[in-house]
């Protein structure tokens, strides 16, 4: 196994690290404003940012401010935030579960949160007073829920949890598969399809309110818990003889990781494996203490799915591949790298 | 501080694990934990540091009853060294030993000197000062043991309390980490399987079997050829060390 690059503890060059990344973010942000079926250059994106957030006036045509700012900034910004949502449930998850392969998509939760979001959307369980996250939200607490007391049925333990997992995505996939044959119509059922896959599209401004202040306090939060995260590398029992309060941590713990898949699911859909691979890329940076490896997860998410989100509009002249085929075919081969590198020896 | 065991019961899936257990140590003493496999040392000792909770009876750290303390007052005080906890974390040497710190620390305050006074003075102790950088994965099941020591005692416990400290040990590192715990001004109980480190090291001992204590004194008064016999099933010659002072005991096989 690889030692984590050694970044020391002096305070400049994490200082710099996080100077360097923010720097990181912007420019791909910048990027995916400017790339796309109309290439606007990088000075017209920054004039039509200006004129938006301090009311400079630049002379713009219309299309270009409109594009910049109603269509790409907030399909990036909603990339981002999704990004680093995802990548820190799979931290906080690999941590509590103490599993190296937990994440979102592979534990159903993502699964659990469509389903959610496809009943409300399709079948109008709760029609006015459930709005789609709402529905996700819910379907992603009782497909943890579901998952965890298969895996503790099982006899516990960390490969259990994986298979249960398994065996939760199955089920709450042929559910909404289920909901969308029997009851959509064909124009819902396109789009329903679509959004599973994850996708990007028709992202407006209301849903940036949404994601980035989710992604931010689950930042928050699980900052806040670090330490805790720290003290279950050795279990349960080990963090609660150091003082943790486990089921509390563990409730608040997932209880985010749930907010933060649903909103993601409700607006993007199940986009897998960002959860998975992030979280070990941030490790073999900074290492496996949580008060560094859950913003550098966070960030390096970000950074990830603004640079999928940019993939996935240019690999396939005048179309848009739904993003979650891009972070797939990324992930997957990813997640059978990690498989064997976390082999037991022989 | 002293610790109190009063009458304790804990079950699990129905059946009796501890089953009216009370045990006293005085404060800087040793006690060892003696008795077959599945006779409730684990148990018990996760009952006193309140990893579970007993079903009747009450536990006191000095006159405290543990039922009434906070999970952190207890962490504070009481460091467990469990048997074989392990991970797949990539975690280094450095990175358990601070991990003993962790109840001595708000979620936010920064790490303190004082902080790593205790990290070092621990790392010392166990004889590991310049092994930090080691990634666990790499340490054999002695050193791994070492270094879960050295982060109970980067808790700087006032008792601590060790699940078979000496598996995977060599002889070596058996003798200085009981002596090392012995030495320690911390109330101590180790659960053993080797009866004669136990008298060696430990002030009083505490056998139990089926969950019952059926011999509890000092080494003297507890380890004799008939109860060796009725708890482990062994026949024993002992007598008293002419290198050492302490009990010794010969096993027979004939």
């Amino acid at each position: 196994m690889v030692q984590p690059v050694a970044i020391g503890r002096r305070w400049w060059a994490h200082l710099a690290l996080v100077t360097l990344s923010f720097v990181a973010l912007g420019f791909i942000i910048s990027l995916a404003v400017s790339i796309g079926e109309i290439s606007i250059p990088l000075e017209t994106t920054a004039k039509a940012v200006s004129n938006r957030l301090f009311g400079t006036a630049f002379e713009l045509s219309r299309i270009h401010q409109g594009i910049v700012w109603d269509y790409r900034l907030s399909r990036a910004l909603l990339a981002a935030s999704a990004g680093a949502a995802l990548a820190l449930s799979g931290a906080i998850l690999q941590a509590l579960l103490r599993n190296p392969l937990a994440e979102p998509y592979v534990l159903g939760i993502s699964a659990g949160a469509s389903t959610g979001a496809v009943a409300v959307m399709i079948l109008g369980f709760g029609y006015g007073v459930l709005t789609l996250s709402t529905g996700a939200f819910i379907g992603a607490v009782v497909a943890f829920m579901l998952v965890s007391a298969l895996a503790a049925g099982a006899g516990g333990g960390a490969d259990r949890i994986i298979l249960a997992g398994v065996a939760g995505s199955q089920l709450f996939n042929a559910l909404t598969s289920y909901i969308v044959t029997t009851s959509a119509n064909a124009e819902q059922a396109r789009g329903v399809m679509f959004w599973l896959l994850g996708s990007l599209s028709g992202v407006r401004w209301p849903d940036v309110y949404l994601a980035a202040p989710v992604a931010v306090i689950g930042l928050v939060v699980s900052l806040f818990y670090a330490r805790a995260l720290d003290a279950f590398t050795f279990g349960i029992d080990a963090a609660a003889a150091l003082g943790i309060a486990v089921n509390r941590v563990r409730v608040i713990l997932l209880g985010a990781t749930a907010l933060m898949t649903a909103a993601m699911v409700s607006i993007v859909g199940s986009i897998g494996f960002v959860g998975l691979v992030i979280p070990h890329a941030a490790r073999f940076l900074v290492g496996p203490s949580h008060r560094r490896l859950l913003p550098a997860s966070a960030m390096i998410g970000a950074i990830f799915m603004v640079a999928a989100d940019i993939v996935s509009r240019i690999i396939i002249p005048q179309q848009i591949l739904p993003i979650g085929v891009v972070t797939a075919l990324f992930g997957a081969p990813a997640f059978a790298l990690i498989l064997y590198k976390a082999r037991r020896p022989v | 501080m002293s610790i109190s065991v009063r009458d304790v019961h804990w079950s699990a899936g129905g059946l009796m694990i501890v089953d009216g257990i009370s045990i006293d140590v005085a404060p800087g003493k040793t006690l060892g934990l003696l008795g077959p496999n599945g006779s409730g040392k684990s148990s018990l000792l996760r009952l006193i540091c309140r990893l579970r909770n007993v079903k009747s009876g009450v536990i006191a750290l000095g006159n405290t009853d543990i039922a009434a303390m906070a999970r952190l007052d207890i962490a504070r005080r009481v460091a467990f060294v469990e048997q074989q906890a392990t991970t797949e974390a990539q975690v280094t040497v450095l990175d358990v030993v601070r991990l003993g710190r962790t109840p001595h620390r708000g979620p936010l305050s920064p790490w303190s000197a004082a902080d790593d006074a205790a990290v070092n003075a621990a790392l010392r102790q166990v004889g590991m000062p310049e092994r930090t950088g080691q990634l666990w994965h790499t340490l054999s099941g002695g050193e791994r043991q070492r270094v879960h020591i050295a982060r109970a005692l980067a808790q700087t416990p006032s008792e601590l309390l060790l699940d078979e400290p000496t598996n995977h040990l060599d002889i070596q590192h058996q003798l200085e980490i009981l002596s090392l715990v012995a030495r320690l001004p911390a109330t101590s109980i180790i659960a053993l399987h080797d009866l004669n480190l136990a008298a060696m090291f430990c002030d009083t001992l505490a056998v139990l079997h089926q969950g019952k204590v059926v011999a509890a004194g000092t080494p003297e008064d507890v380890l004799t050829e008939e109860l060796i016999a009725n708890v482990f099933g062994v026949r024993a010659y002992i007598e008293r060390s002419a290198h050492h002072g302490r009990q010794h005991v010969h096993y027979r096989l004939d």
